[in-house]
């Protein structure tokens, strides 16, 4: 076989035998496979001086490209390329754009933005991502909250007040809404007729004489309801004591609930077990002033304020 | 024995030069104004001043950056796609109309590539002279006259493809500060691409390749050739005619006059041959309707002037259809439009033509959406009333500024609030955002599933667009 190849063609082999006749052709390899050899080989050269590439000392060979940008400060930067550098230009390229709109916003009052066709399409756009980011994980994406965790923004209702100045202090310094446990102190009879008269305070299906008998209690000692929701139960909002005699309702999904035994047995559970989880971070320290300010713009906008 | 593979022939033709000799007549002197026209158009409109107030003062200026394309007196946003799309549909069916009546006449007279390559030949023509000396050149040895003649034939090519180019770019940047920032190293490297780009596409399809663009690359030339009808004119010879009996013969002494040759049984083809010199493709159109014809009407030209220098009739090459042709007695040739495929383009076109002429005239002044905020679709409010969110952006379309006024119908007239902004002033070709909201008692809400919203440029009650927009309320409808 081997001597019928060797015969058909002259191959040149190596030179080197082994076993007495076993050779080795001499193929050089394809003449564009060596130039493409090379060409790789410069290329590599080609790119450790215009890219990042060797580790060197403690650090690495930066290569001659580099990346500058300015940032929001107005300082120029430069580093050698890498990703990293890339994004921090992008994000820069970005802050910059954004200045003269957060320089205005501080300089301007809540009203004057408010009033400003251009800063209210810049707060709904940038005010947009800010809550998205900070706020929608428990207001939800469109500030509509969830019922029994967490307040709705959009509604006319506000439990510690509506206008910038309060929604200013919310954001900055963060909400505790506390309700104390009621069922170690009312016996269950007692919890249910305070319950039908919560019900009736906002026209729910309720139990008339039951209610009566809730509201003596209401606006006794024992219970003293009233020193959080005020005599009418229309609420504090010094202390964010919701007002019971509106149709919203925070923690006791009575919208949701079935038939009016359902209703009242939702108002029940909120009597008798109380709340503790009406917590709201402080936002001061975790965002610039210019972002706390535009959120506040924008919370006040999705409610309609007040 | 297997023969070696050099001896085979190339899979590819060599192309053969070709020399064409200018003539004169109608069809040239309509080539010739049709090129005028195109390129006083295509150069031209570039540098025609127009002013504005917000824009550079170009009539036609692609404002790429700008997001919108100013066209004279009308501005064309993105949104507008529609009317491009409209605008090449016609587009389409006006060329599978007029192919359908009268032929490959889109690449016979108005194809950029045929009149690129036009005047390219005429550069060349100017230079090197006519046909016979053009070929004379080109079988000549390097010699010093060839040098120059053919260098300064590709040369002022060069110079023609660089300003088409070039050109091509000022549609795109206001022309007179590109012209500047070009030859001063100054403009976009966008610019410089473009420009480089189109020299030298310009350079190899109307210098080098010529009808081999028609011929090899073409898409249209080819899918026009199925759009031909026995009723169809193109350009034919009317062999019968020109054949005869004993076919063609150069008129010799002896068969000079057609009453010698009928005599003979001869055509009145003198077989001269200036059909195929003329011809732009360097076909023989006696051969027949073929594939390579761009039917641009130059051998038609050639023929009538040799027919008349010997008092023979015109139109032994003539705009003909197959089916009169071969009829018994050949009638006048004449547009036969009574056939249902051109009557239903013809109405296609009529039908588009009218819409985007309609669509543009009556556009109005700004674009509008709006939005029902979903997140939450209702809010149930303290007093029980239901309030739906809506997002309203306007993008003004007019050349000044514009204040829109807000207001609804199908709701009570209180019912729709606009915050702080009752109306809303927005610049030439930007959007502005609104957010409102409509507040309805539980009754009222229960009833309304629609309602619209009427937005009305300030001092232009006609103008006013209303849109049809939701209310969602909680529970079931009833």
């Amino acid at each position: 076989m081997s001597e019928q190849k060797l015969q058909s063609q002259t191959v040149q082999t190596t030179g080197h035998a082994w076993d007495g006749d076993l050779q080795e052709y001499n193929n050089p390899l394809p003449v564009w496979w060596v130039y493409t050899f090379y060409a790789t080989v410069i290329f590599a050269i080609v790119y450790w001086t215009i890219y990042p590439s060797w580790p060197f000392g403690k650090g690495w060979i930066g290569g001659v490209s580099n990346i500058t940008y300015v940032n929001s400060e107005g300082e120029t930067k430069t580093h050698s390329w890498n990703t990293r550098a890339l994004l921090m230009e992008d994000m820069n390229k970005a802050a910059v754009a954004q200045k003269p709109y957060f320089d205005k916003v501080s300089a301007m009052s809540y009203e004057q933005i408010a009033k400003d066709p251009d800063m209210s399409g810049f707060i709904l756009s940038s005010g947009k991502a800010l809550f998205a980011d900070n706020c929608a994980p428990c207001h939800q994406a469109g500030g509509q909250g969830v019922v029994g965790f967490f307040p709705n923004l959009t509604d006319d209702d506000w439990l510690y007040g509506g206008s910038f100045d309060t929604i200013h202090e919310t954001l900055m310094g963060g909400r505790r809404g506390y309700m104390p446990t009621f069922s170690e102190v009312l016996s269950g009879e007692q919890i249910d007729q305070l319950a039908n008269y919560v019900a009736s305070l906002s026209g729910v299906d309720h139990d008339a004489g039951k209610a009566a008998a809730g509201e003596v209690l209401f606006h006794s000692e024992t219970a003293a309801c009233y020193y959080c929701h005020t005599n009418n139960g229309t609420g504090r909002k010094d202390m964010g004591a919701p007002n019971l005699t509106d149709n919203i309702w925070l923690w006791a999904d009575v919208p949701a609930a079935g038939g009016a035994g359902g209703k009242v047995a939702a108002i029940r559970s909120v009597i008798a077990n109380g709340l503790n989880k009406g917590v709201m971070p402080a936002w001061a320290g975790r965002l610039s002033p210019e972002q706390i300010k535009v959120l506040t713009v924008y919370v006040h906008e999705l409610g309609g304020g007040q | 024995m297997q023969t070696g593979l050099e001896d085979q022939l190339g899979l590819y033709q060599k192309r053969i030069p070709i020399f064409t000799r200018s003539v004169k007549g109608r069809f040239r002197r309509f080539k010739t104004s049709v090129l005028a026209l195109a390129y006083a158009i295509y150069f031209l409109l570039p540098w025609l001043p127009w002013s504005r107030l917000d824009a550079p003062a170009q009539a036609v200026l692609f404002d790429l950056p700008g997001r919108r394309f100013l066209i004279f007196g009308l501005t064309v946003y993105p949104q507008d796609v529609i009317w491009l799309a409209l605008l090449l549909f016609i587009a389409a069916i006006l060329l599978f109309f007029v192919t359908g009546l009268v032929g490959r006449a889109f690449c016979g007279y108005f194809c950029f590539q045929t009149l690129w390559t036009d005047f390219f030949i005429w550069i060349e023509h100017k230079i090197q002279g006519e046909r016979p000396a053009r070929v004379r050149l080109y079988r000549q040895p390097w010699d010093r006259e060839k040098v120059l003649k053919v260098g300064g034939t590709h040369a002022l090519w060069m110079l023609a493809s660089f300003w088409t180019g070039l050109t091509f770019v000022a549609y795109f940047t206001y022309a007179p500060q590109l012209v500047l920032d070009f030859f001063t190293a100054q403009a976009a490297a966008a610019a410089y691409i473009t420009t480089g780009i189109l020299t030298l596409s310009t350079y190899a399809a109307a210098g080098l390749m010529r009808e081999q663009i028609c011929t090899y690359v073409c898409p249209y030339g080819r899918f026009q050739s199925v759009m031909y009808e026995p009723e169809t004119l193109a350009v034919h010879y009317d062999a019968r005619r020109g054949e005869a009996a004993h076919g063609r013969a150069a008129a010799r002494a002896g068969q000079r006059t057609l009453a010698e040759r009928h005599e003979k049984g001869l055509g009145d083809c003198v077989d001269c041959g200036l059909c195929v010199q003329v011809c732009p493709v360097g076909i023989d159109i006696r051969d027949g309707l073929q594939y390579k014809c761009i039917s641009c009407g130059l051998c038609i030209d050639a023929c009538n002037t040799i027919m008349d220098s010997f008092e023979f009739p015109r139109g032994l090459i003539r705009y003909d259809s197959e089916k009169n042709l071969a009829s018994a007695e050949p009638a006048a040739p004449k547009v036969q439009w009574k056939r249902l495929k051109t009557i239903g383009y013809g109405v296609a076109l009529v039908l588009m033509s009218a819409y985007l002429v309609y669509s543009v005239a009556t556009r109005g002044s700004f674009d509008r959406a709006v939005n029902q905020i979903r997140q939450p679709l209702y809010v149930v409010l303290s007093s029980g009333d239901i309030r739906n969110r809506y997002q309203i952006r306007i993008t003004n379309k007019a050349a000044q500024d514009q204040t829109y006024v807000f207001s609804a119908r199908g709701i009570p007239a209180d019912a729709l609030d606009l915050g702080n902004f009752r109306e809303i002033t927005i610049k030439p070709g930007h959007s502005g955002l609104v957010q409102a909201s409509v507040r309805l008692s539980p009754a009222v809400a229960a009833k309304t599933q629609h309602f619209e919203l009427i937005i009305t440029p300030l001092g232009k009650p006609a103008e006013a667009r209303s849109e049809k927009v939701r209310f969602d309320t909680p529970g079931k409808r009833q």
